[in-house]
């Protein structure tokens, strides 16, 4: 049953991207990327190959609606490989710990940590990709500061709405 | 043998990673380069009647606006229709002869934009029309303001336009008036309503204000269509050529109804110049 909310989930994120969130462009051109939190709610499994391949099929959906080439693709599904280092890092879980590992019952502040980083990273990149030169670095810069503030208040508004409280 | 089974074994994450990885950097690296970006496009079937069908809903916020433009665009034409009616009936009326008053050399086809992205470096319209409307690659964009892109991917019912705001895009201008002097329009990636002209000869005079219109050098995009002024002219001494900030006319954020021109004698022009090579 989780599964069938998980995918159909997703699946209303994808939409709510490409047709909401991509056509923001608040101060011309900042948009929020929320669609990266598709790592985080992926469950964690000691197989990872539907997560790797997921997550490029999800990018490349994203692709598909905005005429970027590969780079949603690119940058998701980098984030998705190291997604298991910093859960390891951040959370300082074992092998074993995995299998139980959930997101929602860790505290905020280890959280906090592991969602910042990981969009940070996966901003940068895609920012990288979409400049596609080594001129204008600052640009990269701002746009992956700028869009992370955005994605990250998006991210942590919507957890907080939507998120049931422990009865 | 074994060895290369426990190497698998091992890496068989990072590998299938890498693969990915480098699957995704083929589309992104084919989508730059112009005539081969055939997969990750908006213009096919899926997207297209996606956009068209979300187009549906926010056509109505700007409704004003499109009605708006239209009346002015009519203004204009009809102002037009006069100036050719009164030369017309005083002078030329008695020379015409018939294969110059009937000769077309343009068509021009309406399309609405249901996709328009100007948020990147490098970016595309989608507009419903495609194949069946007899809409092909490389034609023209314009709306009543001045130049929008040039088409280059192409389906049945959609098809795909690099906006003049994108790194590739290159468009023959020049600077409206008597001088023939012309250069190439391009985008630096920055302002989305500055454009830039390049290779402009240094004796070319050109003054800030200065209306900038298409070159009609190329078999694309007619003489004449509108681009925008020149806000700003940067001639770095070292160069023979100077670059002109050009301000457009259009506002990039918002295109909704546009004209698709196809040149009815580009096979021809393309016949000829390239006879000339050998």
């Amino acid at each position: 049953m989780n599964r069938i909310y998980l995918i159909i989930g997703l699946i209303l994120l994808l939409f709510f991207q490409v047709f909401v969130l991509n056509n923001i462009n608040f101060l011309g051109y900042i948009n929020p990327y929320l669609y990266v939190l598709f790592v985080f709610v992926f469950p964690v499994n000691k197989n990872r190959f539907p997560l790797l391949f997921l997550a490029f099929l999800y990018g490349l959906l994203v692709d598909l609606f905005s005429d970027s080439g590969g780079i949603h693709a690119f940058s998701l599904l980098f984030v998705a490989y190291i997604r298991i280092l910093f859960i390891k890092a951040v959370f300082q879980k074992s092998d074993t710990d995995l299998s139980i590992f959930k997101l929602k019952s860790e505290p905020f502040g280890k959280v906090f940590n592991y969602v910042v980083i990981l969009t940070v990273i996966h901003h940068f990149i895609l920012f990288s990709l979409a400049n596609f030169s080594f001129q204008n670095f600052s640009g990269v810069l701002l746009n992956t500061l700028f869009s992370s503030v955005f994605t990250l208040i998006l991210y942590f508004f919507g957890t907080f709405i939507f998120s049931r409280k422990p009865q | 043998m074994q060895q290369l089974i426990y190497f698998i074994q091992k890496y068989k994450y990072f590998l299938f990673f890498l693969l990915l990885e480098l699957v995704a950097l083929f589309f992104t690296i084919n989508n730059h380069s112009f005539h081969k970006s055939k997969f990750i496009s908006s213009a096919n079937s899926f997207t297209g009647g996606l956009y068209e069908k979300t187009n549906q809903f926010s056509e109505y916020l700007d409704l004003k606006k499109t009605n708006e433009s239209l009346a002015e665009e009519n203004a204009r034409l009809k102002n037009e229709r006069e100036i050719t009616l009164s030369i017309l009936d005083s002078t030329v009326t008695l020379s015409m002869n018939d294969s110059s008053k009937y000769h077309q050399k343009y068509t021009y086809t309406l399309a609405k934009a249901i996709n328009n992205k100007f948020s990147t470096s490098f970016n595309f319209l989608t507009l419903n029309r495609g194949k069946r409307d007899g809409i092909d690659v490389e034609m023209a964009v314009t709306n009543d303001k001045g130049v929008i892109g040039v088409t280059d991917q192409i389906s049945d019912s959609y098809v795909r336009v690099r906006s003049i705001l994108n790194k590739n895009s290159s468009i023959n201008a020049r600077i409206k008036g008597d001088s023939t002097y012309f250069g190439n329009l391009k985008w630096d990636g920055r302002d989305i309503q500055i454009l830039q002209l390049e290779d402009i000869p240094r004796q070319a005079i050109v003054k800030v204000g200065d209306t900038v219109i298409t070159g009609g050098k190329s078999t694309i995009f007619p003489e004449g269509i509108l681009v925008g002024t020149v806000s700003s002219i940067n001639s770095a001494n070292s160069t023979a050529a100077s670059t002109i900030d050009v301000t457009l006319f259009n506002d990039m954020k918002n295109i909704r109804y546009v004209y698709v021109i196809s040149n009815l004698e580009k096979d021809e022009i393309r016949t000829i110049e390239n006879q000339s090579n050998e």
